[in-house]
């Protein structure tokens, strides 16, 4: 398909210009909140799907306003990037609808005014068209100005509550990513220095292995773990995503620290794969391994639900990272690196939605008894059967059981590792597996067992909101029963050194 | 004509070094967050003017226009983060008595993990 073919024109430019007008469209609908969510959202899942059934025939790559690269800003899709716009959509989509009760109340418009309720679907929609933007976009600038849009809806959405320690929690997240955007800006100003263009497929083909590349590259990478929060830039991660309202936290930890996961991918397997040497992949792979082991040991120690959740992430992060040892690392084509990329973009897509389910899981427990220490969840399986299940499922895809999703991403990163002769990485997966199961057995135990004598009454909680985060548990786990799909699609104009490693 | 540009450039270019330099420094080194943003904002400006130094570099004609349209850009960027965060330093004022983050108040409550 050529670079101006008018068919994906379109909808690719929808995919970011949808969200920015729900956006600001539920600004000003007021008491209307719910029909403008309800559409909006439909449209997206719609939208997403046309982006997938078109990159199914072939990868597509337009020129905004018909300005071609290097003036222009072009957009493009291939399998990886209609992967993350169909996740993100499908997660978007079911936390937000389970967000309605709590946030746009059917009934007179005075309920539905509240202060969260008001910023909530704004702040969401503003989210989701940087995210869209991010997976579509074709240039390191137009990437920073998404991740920007991106990171100060994140910070809206962690001090949604507006009370002091939600605004600190924020406020030490806005540090973060300030810092991170300052440092991804100085290597995209490097790289424009040294070459004249941010178009990543022209930067593809002239950038070579010097200094100033080098260094830009791990400018970019620095400012994009900071995002992330890869270890040791995890600080401000826990407070902000369990301070944060469930819906909120769901996205939060479920989709933003992919994007800049994303950023980080595309630069050096599609942008600078020459460049990145032999130590770059072991740093960060040495920093995931790290993430796992110290998150998962934090995550055992903590006593809320949702703090056990939140550090879970930091662990999970750390398997993301994996990818640049095991699908990079060496000048020669290596036929097992195609397995070990597939599999950290299945582990980024079921951890997706396994956080997101359990994020919502946390929420309805808390609804439920009041309060989220773990303590006070025994016997809650026998009054909420349908999200201790859906929690027990997101946990299965996060141990990497099969058949998760998590699992085959487990099994395609281990198979790369061993195929590799790189099996101290193995050796930080299978801990990790191990570790997870530890500190979700804590929760899980709790509220699987008999209610203790005494213990209070749950509040009853509606059949409909504990059908969310089982539907995005099933998910998760759904993408490791059908993987064959998924792995084909996403192979779709997949760059060539996913297939034959970093140099 | 060309040198006495290349010679600007690497002039505006060290500038630009420099004040991300001590924008660094502001940043690290202080506590208060009023002054963290501040801080912020000289690391910016520098990376703004190192951005422009390079589109001034090696064109015959005049400067590159895509470097200033980028910092028109990234300067709109960089405003609305410093309007979003002086607003939560506000509220966070207001609410704690104290521009610092919690763990970083002299005496308060203890920091780090949790």
């Amino acid at each position: 398909m050529g670079p101006l073919s008018g068919q994906g024109t379109i909808w690719l430019a929808l995919l970011i210009a949808a969200p920015l007008a729900a956006a600001l469209l539920s600004v000003v609908s007021g008491r209307y909140a719910r029909p403008v969510a309800l559409a909006s959202i439909a449209l997206m899942l719609s939208l997403s799907g046309i982006l997938v059934t078109l990159v199914a025939q072939g990868p597509l790559r337009i020129a905004v306003g018909g300005w071609s690269a290097p003036l222009g800003i072009a957009l493009a899709a291939d399998g990886l990037s209609a992967g993350f716009v169909a996740v993100t959509a499908v997660v978007m989509g079911i936390v937000m609808l389970s967000a309605l009760p709590q946030f746009a109340p059917r009934g007179d418009g005075e309920t539905g005014e509240s202060r969260a309720g008001y910023a909530f679907w704004p702040l969401a929609f503003f989210l989701w068209a940087a995210l869209n933007a991010i997976f579509l976009s074709g240039d390191l600038f137009n990437l920073y100005v998404a991740l920007e849009l991106l990171t100060l809806a994140a910070i809206g959405l962690v001090a949604i509550e507006g009370k002091a320690e939600t605004i600190a929690a924020a406020l030490r997240y806005a540090l973060f990513a300030l810092f991170g955007s300052l440092a991804y800006l100085l290597g995209a100003v490097f790289l424009y220095a040294a070459y004249g263009t941010l178009d990543m497929a022209l930067l593809a083909e002239i950038a070579e292995a010097d200094g100033a590349t080098i260094a830009a590259g791990a400018l970019m990478t620095a400012g994009l773990a900071a995002k992330t929060a890869l270890f040791p830039f995890h600080a401000w991660l826990p407070p902000a995503h369990s301070g944060a309202p469930a819906p909120a936290s769901a996205i939060l930890s479920g989709l933003v620290p992919k994007a800049s996961f994303y950023i980080a991918v595309r630069l050096w397997f599609d942008v600078l794969p020459g460049a990145a040497g032999e130590i770059m992949p072991v740093v960060l792979g040495a920093l995931g391994t790290l993430a796992i082991v110290y998150g998962s040991l934090l995550a055992m120690r903590q006593e809320r639900l949702k703090l056990i959740v939140a550090y879970s992430t930091v662990a999970q992060i750390g398997y993301l990272f994996l990818i640049f040892p095991l699908a990079g690392g060496s000048a020669d084509p290596q036929p097992w690196a195609a397995g070990a990329w597939t599999g950290a973009m299945f582990h980024a897509f079921s951890h997706a939605a396994a956080k997101a389910s359990m994020f919502l899981s946390a929420g309805l427990f808390l609804h439920a008894v009041g309060h989220d220490r773990i303590d006070g969840l025994k016997g809650i399986a026998r009054h909420m059967p349908m999200t201790a299940f859906a929690f027990a499922l997101a946990s299965v895809t996060l141990m990497g059981l099969p058949p998760s999703g998590g699992f085959t991403a487990k099994y395609l990163l281990l198979t790369a590792s061993f195929a590799g002769g790189q099996e101290i990485w193995s050796a930080a997966m299978i801990l990790g597996g191990l570790m997870a199961a530890l500190y979700l057995f804590r929760p899980l135990g709790r509220a699987f067992s008999r209610a203790g004598e005494g213990a209070a009454r749950p509040a009853p909680v509606s059949r409909l909101l504990q059908l969310a985060p089982l539907a995005l548990a099933c998910l998760s786990i759904l993408i490791g029963i059908a993987s064959a799909g998924p792995y084909d699609f996403l192979q779709i104009g997949r760059p060539v050194s996913a297939e034959e490693g970093l140099e | 004509m060309i040198e006495l540009l290349a010679t600007r450039a690497a002039l505006f270019g060290l500038c630009g070094a420099a004040l991300i330099g001590i924008g660094i420094y502001g940043f690290v080194a202080h506590a208060h967050l009023l002054r963290r943003l501040v801080a912020f904002n000289v690391i910016g400006s520098g990376i703004f003017l190192l951005f422009g130094a390079t589109g001034l570099r090696r064109v015959a004609f005049g400067a590159d226009p895509v470097p200033q349209a980028l910092i028109i850009t990234g300067i709109v960027v960089a405003f609305s983060a410093t309007a979003l965060a002086v607003a939560m330093i506000t509220r966070l004022a207001m609410l704690s008595g104290e521009a610092r983050l919690p763990e970083e108040r002299p005496g308060g409550a203890p920091g780090g993990e949790r």
